[in-house]
Formats: C-alpha cells, sequence, structure tokens
C-alpha cells in the first residue's frame, strides 16, 4: 500500500534532528562518562616564545595523580601533527609536536599533561610542575617577522616565510600600463576566534587486549581524525573507530588534527583506560586555530567609465607558531575568489605565507573566500567612489551578465551559473534603495550627527572543494569525493549512511528529504547514519559547504541506484519488462494495466527474502555511491546593509541589512535561511564587533568571551531574506551550498555602508572591526584631527 | 565535603559535595543531568542556565552549596509529559542548530516569559542578552520565544 505524497524537496521540513536537543538528552563528547576514566589537563606556556625546561615528575605525587609528563617525556611517543597541504614545494613545515618539547611558541603552547582520577585533581597537580622559562625574543607582526634579523619562531627553519606562492593571468603590466584610473587599498583581515560554543573535548577509550580502540571526539571530521591517528600511532585503522556525537558548532575550528586528540590517544593506550580532555573556554580561545589574519595590498586598474582592466592582489597571511591541517592553503583558496563576481582581463596574485608567535591560524567559516571577497567588493566601491559612480552601477558594469554563463572567470575556475542581475533586482527592491539613497542625500544636507551609509556586497563564492584531481594539482594530500550508502530494509524503512558528519546543520532532516523524494517513502522513514566510522567507514566530512553539493549528492545518486535495483526485481515480480513499468508515489505500476503494482515496500521485502530473483541479482535493496564531482558550484546573491553611524560617538546601528541569495535549488528552505541567519551574524560580527588582539609581549587579550565580544541578540539587527534560484549545472540536483555565504557577503557590505556613511568626511577606510573607536579615529584622522 | 539536599527535576535528592563544586559540575557528575551543557568558564554564554526556585541562572556562577535546598529546573525536567511551549517554539521556529546554546536560551526564556508575558523584539532580545548562540544568527529564537509568549497567554 502507497499513500501518495507531496513534494519534500522544497518544502520547510521541521527537523528531525531537534528533539534530542530541545530535551536535554544530548551527547556532546563531554557528556560521555564511562567507568575508570581518568581526566587529562595540560599546562600550557604563559611565554609567547622561551626555551623550556620542564619537569613534570613531581605532579606525580600529588592526589589523584595518574601520570603526568612533559614533552621530552613523550619525545619518541609523539609523532608531529600534520600539515595536509602543501601550498610550494619548497615549503616549510616545522615539526609540530603535540607536547613543546625544548621550545614553546605561543601563549598556549601545551608543554606538560597530567592525568588524574578527575578533571579538578589533573588541574590542581598542573601546579607542582616545574618549568624554567627562558625568554626569547617574540616576534608577533607579519611585516616585522620578514624583517632581516628578525627573531625566528622556529630557529631551525632560518626564516619566518612558510611559503611564497604567486600567479598571473592575462598580461598585468599591459593592463596597469595606461589604465586612466587606478585604486590602490590596504586592508587588514583581523585575527578571529571561531568560538563556536561546544568547546572541543575528547575521549578514548582502549581495548588492551584487543588493541582497539574507540575515540569521541567534537570534530567535524572523525574519518580524518580515524586516518591520522592511524598514520601518526601506527595503530591500523581498523582498530580505532571514531564517533563524532552531538559536536556544537565548528566553523571550521573542529576541521584539524588536534595536539589533544593525538595526546588522549597515545596516553590511553599507554595507561590501558579511558581518557578524556575537555577545553576549557580560556584554551578554547589560546589553543583552539584562529582564522583570517592577512594584510592585504591590492590595486585595480581600469577605464574612464570604470570598466576593470587589471587586478594585482598580495597577501600576507599569518600562519601563527605552527601549521595545522590546512594553515597554508587557507589563504590560496581565496586566490581564484578575489576577481569576485567581475570581468577583467588581467589579474596577478602573490602571497606570502608568514610565522608568529601566535596560536596557528586555519579554516574559519567561508576559509579564504571571506577575505577574498571582502576585498574585491570593497575595491568596487572605492572605484565607483573615484569616478563619482553609484556603487550599485560601478558593479553592473563591470560584473557577468546573466547570458554570459558559463564564463571562464580570469583565475581559472569556470562559474557554471547565475543570475545576478535578478539577485540584485529583488534585494534592491526589498531594501527600497532609492528611498534609502534619498534619505542619506537628505541626511548629507542637514548634517545630520547620524549619518546613514549603503553598503553593497555582490559576491559568489565557491562550494564544494573538488574535483580531487584540482585539489591533487594544488598540493592537498586528500581527495575531494564524497561517499553514500542507501538501503531499503525489509521492513521498508530507509537506511542513508552518509560520509558527511554535521555539527548543526540539518543534514538528516535534508537527506531524508532527498531519500524520501527519490524512492517514494516517507520522510519519517527514512534514517540518516553518520558521524561514526564503524557505522559509516568511508567520507570526507563536512567543512567549506560540502555537504549538500558533494554529500548530498551522492546520496541521491545512491538512492537512485537503489531504485534503479527496485525496478528490475518488480518487473520480475509483475513478469513485465522493465520498460513497462512506470515508478510514482513509491510504487511500480504496468503501464496500461491497473492493479498491477508494487510498492517499493513490497520489493524490498521481495528482495530481502530473496525467494524469487532475475538471474544474476543480489538479495537486498542496497547501494553504494562515491561521488566524484565534476566542479564547484557557485552560489551567489546580493547583500545590501544601512548602517546609522553616528559621527559624534562612533557608534554603528545596522538600521536595515537585506539578503537575496542564490544557493541554486533549495531542499529545505527553513534551514537554508538558517544557515544564512547565522552566517549574517558571524560576517557583521567580522565587521562590528570581534577581534583577536595580543599585547606587545604575545599575550591574548581578548582571550575570554567578555574580551572577545562575540554579538549576543541585542547586538544583530532583524535580517530580510529573499532567494532567487539557478541550479547549479555541475551536479544533478542543481544545488550550490550555503553555509558560508552569509559570512561572505555580510562583512564587506556592513563595512562599505560604514565607509559609505562617513565619505563625505574624507573617510576611506575603517579597520575592522568598527568599534565606535576605530570609527572615530577613522573620522578625526580624515579631519585632519589627533 | 559538604552535604546538600536539592529537588533537581522533581527528585529530591542528597548528595556529599566539595564546597568548590560548582552547580552545572553537581548537576552533569553527580546527577547525570548532562542535558545542561558548558560553554565558557567566565558565566558569559548562558549555555549552563537552569532554573533555581523558579529564576533562570546561570549554573556555572553558583556553587553547589549555594543550591541547598532549592528547587532546580534543568531543561530534562522542563517538558512535562509533552513539550513546554518554549520548547516546541524552537522546534516550530528552527530556532536551532547545533544545539549547544539550546538548553540555556530555551531556560531563559522561561523566565523572561515569566516576568514578561507579552515581550515585543527589544524585549527578547534584551531578555536573552546573557545567552550566546553562534549558530543561529538569533533571528528565529527571537521568532521562537514570541510565539511562545503567545501561546502561553492564549492558555492561560
Ligand atoms: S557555562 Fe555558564 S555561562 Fe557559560
Ligand atoms: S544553536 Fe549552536 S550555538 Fe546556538
Amino acid at each position: 500500500m502507497t499513500a501518495t505524497r507531496d513534494r519534500e524537496v522544497g518544502t520547510a521540513r521541521r527537523r528531525k534532528e531537534d528533539a534530542h536537543l530541545i530535551t536535554g538528552q544530548t551527547t556532546w563528547t563531554d557528556n560521555i562518562q564511562l567507568p575508570g576514566t581518568v581526566h587529562a589537563a595540560l599546562l600550557r606556556s604563559p611565554m609567547a616564545h622561551a626555551r623550556i625546561r620542564v619537569d613534570a615528575s613531581p605532579a606525580r605525587h600529588e592526589p589523584g595523580v595518574v601520570a603526568a609528563y612533559s614533552g621530552a617525556d613523550l619525545a619518541d611517543e609523539l609523532a608531529g601533527l600534520p600539515s595536509a597541504w602543501q601550498v610550494t614545494p619548497d615549503w616549510v613545515a616545522p615539526e609540530h609536536k603535540p607536547l613543546a618539547t625544548d621550545e614553546a611558541r605561543y601563549v598556549g603552547d601545551a608543554i606538560a599533561v597530567v592525568v588524574a582520577d578527575t578533571r579538578a585533581h589533573a588541574v590542581d597537580a598542573l601546579d607542582a610542575i616545574e618549568v624554567e622559562y627562558e625568554p626569547l625574543p617574540v616576534v608577533l607582526d607579519m611585516e616585522q617577522a620578514m624583517a632581516d634579523g628578525a627573531p625566528l619562531v622556529h630557529q631551525d627553519a632560518g626564516t619566518n616565510v612558510c611559503f611564497r606562492y604567486s600567479d598571473t593571468f592575462g598580461d598585468v603590466d599591459a593592463a596597469f600600463a595606461d589604465a586612466p584610473v587606478r585604486v590602490r587599498r590596504r586592508f587588514v583581515q583581523q585575527r578571529l576566534v571561531p568560538c563556536a560554543m561546544e568547546p572541543r573535548a575528547v575521549l578514548v577509550a582502549p581495548v588492551p587486549a584487543t588493541g582497539e580502540y574507540t575515540v569521541w571526539s567534537a570534530t567535524q571530521i572523525p574519518h580524518f581524525v580515524r586516518l591520522f591517528l592511524a598514520l601518526l600511532s601506527g595503530v591500523p585503522e581498523s582498530r580505532i573507530r571514531v564517533i563524532a556525537p552531538d559536536v556544537g558548532g565548528g566553523f571550521g575550528s573542529k576541521l584539524d588534527i588536534y595536539a589533544e586528540e593525538l595526546l588522549a590517544f597515545v596516553l590511553a593506550g599507554k595507561l590501558g583506560r579511558p581518557v578524556k580532555w575537555t577545553e576549557t573556554r580560556s584554551e578554547a580561545f589560546q589553543a583552539t586555530i584562529h582564522g583570517r589574519d592577512q594584510i592585504q595590498d591590492l590595486e585595480l586598474a581600469a577605464d574612464a567609465d570604470g570598466r576593470i582592466r587589471g587586478l594585482r592582489v598580495d597577501l600576507l597571511a599569518d600562519m601563527g607558531a605552527y601549521l595545522q591541517l590546512l594553515t597554508p592553503a587557507i589563504p590560496l583558496l581565496g586566490r581564484a575568489m578575489f576577481p569576485g563576481i567581475y570581468k577583467m582581463d588581467a589579474y596577478r596574485f602573490g602571497c606570502t605565507g608568514v610565522f608568529t608567535d601566535k596560536t596557528p591560524t586555519d579554516a574559519y567559516r567561508g576559509a579564504g573566500r571571506p577575505e577574498a571577497t571582502f576585498a574585491i567588493e570593497r575595491m568596487l566601491d572605492e572605484l565607483a567612489a573615484e569616478l563619482s559612480v553609484d556603487p550599485l552601477e560601478m558593479r553592473r558594469r563591470n560584473w557577468i551578465g546573466h547570458d554570459e554563463f558559463p564564463y571562464d572567470q580570469i583565475a581559472g575556475l569556470t562559474y557554471d551559473s547565475g543570475n545576478y542581475e535578478a539577485a540584485t533586482a529583488r534585494a534592491t527592491e526589498l531594501f527600497d534603495y532609492d528611498g534609502m539613497r534619498a534619505e542619506q542625500a537628505r541626511r548629507r544636507e542637514t548634517q545630520d550627527p547620524v549619518q546613514l551609509g549603503i553598503g553593497i556586497s555582490t559576491y559568489t563564492e565557491m562550494c564544494g572543494l573538488a574535483p580531487s584531481r584540482w585539489l591533487g594539482d594544488r598540493g592537498y594530500a586528500g581527495g575531494g569525493w564524497e561517499a553514500a550508502t542507501v538501503r531499503i530494509l525489509p521492513t521498508g524503512k530507509v537506511e542513508a549512511v552518509v560520509g558527511t558528519s554535521p555539527h548543526g546543520q540539518g543534514h538528516v532532516t535534508t537527506f531524508s528529504q532527498l531519500v524520501a523524494d527519490t524512492l517514494g517513502v516517507p520522510f519519517d522513514d527514512v534514517e540518516v547514519i553518520h558521524g561514526d566510522t564503524a557505522a559509516a567507514p568511508a567520507g570526507l566530512d563536512t567543512y567549506g559547504s560540502r555537504s549538500l553539493a558533494v554529500g548530498g549528492v551522492a546520496v541521491w545518486r545512491a538512492a537512485q541506484r537503489v531504485l534503479g535495483k527496485a525496478k528490475t526485481l518488480a518487473a520480475h515480480l509483475l513478469e513485465v519488462s522493465e520498460d513497462d513499468l512506470e515508478f510514482s508515489g513509491g510504487s511500480f505500476a504496468v503501464r496500461g494495466t491497473p492493479g498491477a503494482t508494487k510498492s517499493i515496500q513490497e520489493v524490498a521485502f521481495a528482495a530481502f527474502a530473496a525467494h524469487s530473483m532475475p538471474d544474476g541479482f543480489e538479495p537486498t535493496l542496497s547501494a553504494d555511491f562515491v561521488l566524484e564531482p565534476d566542479d564547484f558550484s557557485f552560489p551567489h546573491g546580493t547583500h545590501l546593509c544601512a548602517a546609522e553611524v553616528d559621527t559624534e560617538t562612533g557608534r554603528v546601528t545596522i538600521r536595515s541589512y537585506v539578503a537575496v541569495d542564490d544557493v541554486g535549488t533549495v531542499v529545505n528552505p527553513m534551514i537554508v535561511e538558517g544557515q544564512v541567519h547565522g552566517g549574517l551574524a558571524q560576517g557583521i560580527a567580522q565587521a562590528l564587533h570581534e577581534v583577536a588582539r595580543y599585547d606587545a609581549d604575545g599575550n591574548l587579550i581578548t582571550g575570554t568571551m567578555v574580551d572577545y565580544t562575540p554579538p549576543s541578540a541585542v547586538d544583530l539587527p532583524a535580517f530580510t531574506l529573499d532567494r532567487t534560484e539557478t541550479p547549479s549545472t555541475t551536479n544533478p540536483l542543481g544545488v550550490k551550498g550555503v553555509g558560508e555565504a552569509g559570512t561572505i557577503a555580510s562583512t564587506p557590505a556592513v563595512v562599505n555602508a560604514v565607509v559609505d556613511a562617513l565619505r563625505p568626511f574624507g573617510v576611506r577606510d575603517v579597520p575592522m572591526p568598527c568599534t565606535p573607536e576605530h570609527v572615530w579615529r577613522a573620522l578625526s584622522e580624515a579631519r585632519g584631527g589627533a | 565535603m559538604t552535604r546538600i539536599s536539592v529537588t533537581v527535576d522533581g527528585a529530591e535528592a542528597v548528595d556529599e559535595v566539595e564546597p568548590r563544586t560548582l552547580l552545572v559540575q553537581y548537576l552533569r557528575e553527580q546527577r547525570g543531568r548532562t542535558g545542561t551543557p558548558v560553554g565558557c568558564d567566565t558565566s558569559n554564554c548562558g549555555a549552563c542556565t537552569v532554573l533555581v526556585d523558579g529564576r533562570a541562572v546561570k549554573s556555572c556562577a553558583l556553587l553547589a552549596v549555594q543550591a541547598d535546598g532549592a528547587e532546580v529546573t534543568t531543561i530534562q525536567g522542563l517538558a512535562n509529559g509533552e513539550l513546554h511551549p518554549v520548547q516546541k517554539a524552537f522546534h516550530e521556529r528552527h530556532a536551532l542548530q547545533c544545539g549547544y546554546c539550546t538548553p540555556g536560551m530555551i531556560m531563559a526564556a522561561v523566565d523572561l516569559l515569566n516576568e514578561v508575558p507579552d515581550p515585543d523584539e527589544r524585549q527578547v532580545r534584551e531578555g536573552l542578552e546573557g545567552n550566546l548562540c553562534r549558530c543561529t544568527g538569533y533571528q528565529n529564537i527571537v521568532a521562537a520565544v514570541r510565539d511562545a509568549a503567545a501561546e502561553l497567554r492564549g492558555a492561560s
């Protein structure tokens, strides 16, 4: 029996994920309590750079202590942590031990570990560890780090330069030679702290008799964690099961192989009992990766009417003290995105990665793309100001027309589809662009102390890092494929096993919708299994908005295979040819023979019983699919921000924010909206609130939530959202990916608005975050004051 | 060790605690109430918010001994056979993503709606200022709390 049902794709289904989260029946890693567990606490360097001599032995006599080790004690047992993306053949990749052995290189660098019966005892015993610190000179600023005679973060390397990379497309010199207009700017992408609400945590339970390990980790990448634990420890991956249970946000910061994961793994093996480590928030600030941190020098050459001829980009990218999993690749991921949605004849990109005595940087929401988009969108505004053209008009003069797709852009990517005109038209209408400009003019005329600024960001981004060959050509050790298995169980219920590993994105719901539509089964009959390498052994996890654009397509393909198999069996059971069958509403019907039907559930039971099958038919309705994507997908959109800037206090208030995004086919509009909301919050936070600041000695002075000021509900406006839908042509679902869009687009929209408000005063830039202090300083400098 | 007696989610308990044990630690480690998570060590994030004698309290900002004699409600004790209107509204409005802030948000919202039964958007935002969410951008949380307010007013 089958019920006719509505299409799932496009429906705002309430999330299956919510039930346990709203009732507190959660499995955060730190919730798991195993008998016999011991707790690890780490001693971290209070100095940004120091030679260290550590004696952990006194801690061994403290109450409850089971073991205590310095880095030197474990030097032979702990392998160095990997960086998986060699961006140039001659990069400098210093050894990165989970516990520093003879030198600490940033405040928070782990130098010793205590394991005790309770976390409190472990923390108490850290005080007993004896450390001699011999301070070494500290280098925190990238430009100073590159100067001759600068103190070295890694003595052995002989340099603070990690890599130099450059690429040229077209004849850049010709483009700049006699250009009527040139605009040069330097932007600083401040260092950010990802600040997922759940701190990192890891629990490793060994079975000494068999040499097996179960690892729970608050990670985005259980498959990579298993792989690297195996590579670094020599334990075969078949003996390592990694589970990412409920994970409380990541935003890139849980896309890493961390010192504490390897340490807990090695200690659990050594001690033969479960070892747990949970980060405090203070540790999260110091020892979980940071994001952004670039100095960007850009120059645009244009014709007199503003048509862009060429773009030059020079980046300094702060690696921090060590390379984490993808550290050097992050700025280079932006390489192809600096040209944005614009046509140009020539482009040169250069980037230097620099070591400093600070927390390592790595992927943070958008990873390289927000930095690039910010720069080009700010430049378009500056170009518009230079030529006294409306910034929206300046974009129209340069962007790729909707009839020009697919479009081979200057940096070698092919944008498959897009319609910048449509998204912009919708956004300007919702925003009342002309009305806002009129109000702006009034306020300027009346010299209102509160000026109005209008900020535009018309962005595109690349989602679903792939194909694997493309990644390999650029030095990445991994691939870009994704795996899924779909099986219809004997009862007719369906399991979809996926290699992606969500941490708040609602994959269970979205994937259920895809499978329900494909197989014609009820949404509630689909179970999605993820985040456990025992249940879902193959996968490349979740980051870079790849989960739907790559993982979702894999799920859909696997479901198609299952359907194909079901059809073969249905034809056999109904004694007709497959060509005579029609599939709809979850049921196979023989064309022209009313009543001759088999529901997919009946077929599934027949496949399980396997009493009567065509020759060569494999029992059960199950299929795998490993998807190797053809290319990226390119979401785009137009964001408009109206900001009120108080010229007396420097205070910025977002008056209105409109986002029209085009993420291709939308599976669940409610989830898509939620992703955009969250993305906007993080992008606006970069524009207005957040910065990781160090003092001259290298202490992180924004090391708590009080100082770092992540926005609360009062700090953010209500957003107005809409969509256009231009399906991607690089995958059969037409989906594009949405997780990073809001973050990428909003930072330049907000800063453009702030600068726009202040342009009549001569302000041409305000450094991020645009706090009252920064705004006020920019104003008084422009006015020629102190 | 100090002996305390506390009612946690309706169950009376008598326990020995170290004087330095925080209420949240006690709830999580000794009472198995792991539905209440910890997000910070400075009492800023609100993830650990519970109701103590009906009022929202950051359970990391209180010692377990201070809760002696009190009635504590955590997210695990809020649903009374069926979901509390605030829980229901969070689900309906997609007011959570990773869900880590959610228990604290819900408990704070319950207290807010006791005080201000018909809050406007501004009042909700101000009422939840002490609870940080890194995923949702708050828009759907605000909508959910206002929906729940309407539902609670209708019910009373
Ligand atoms: S854990 Fe209590 S406020 Fe953050
Ligand atoms: S839902 Fe993730 S922190 Fe609020």
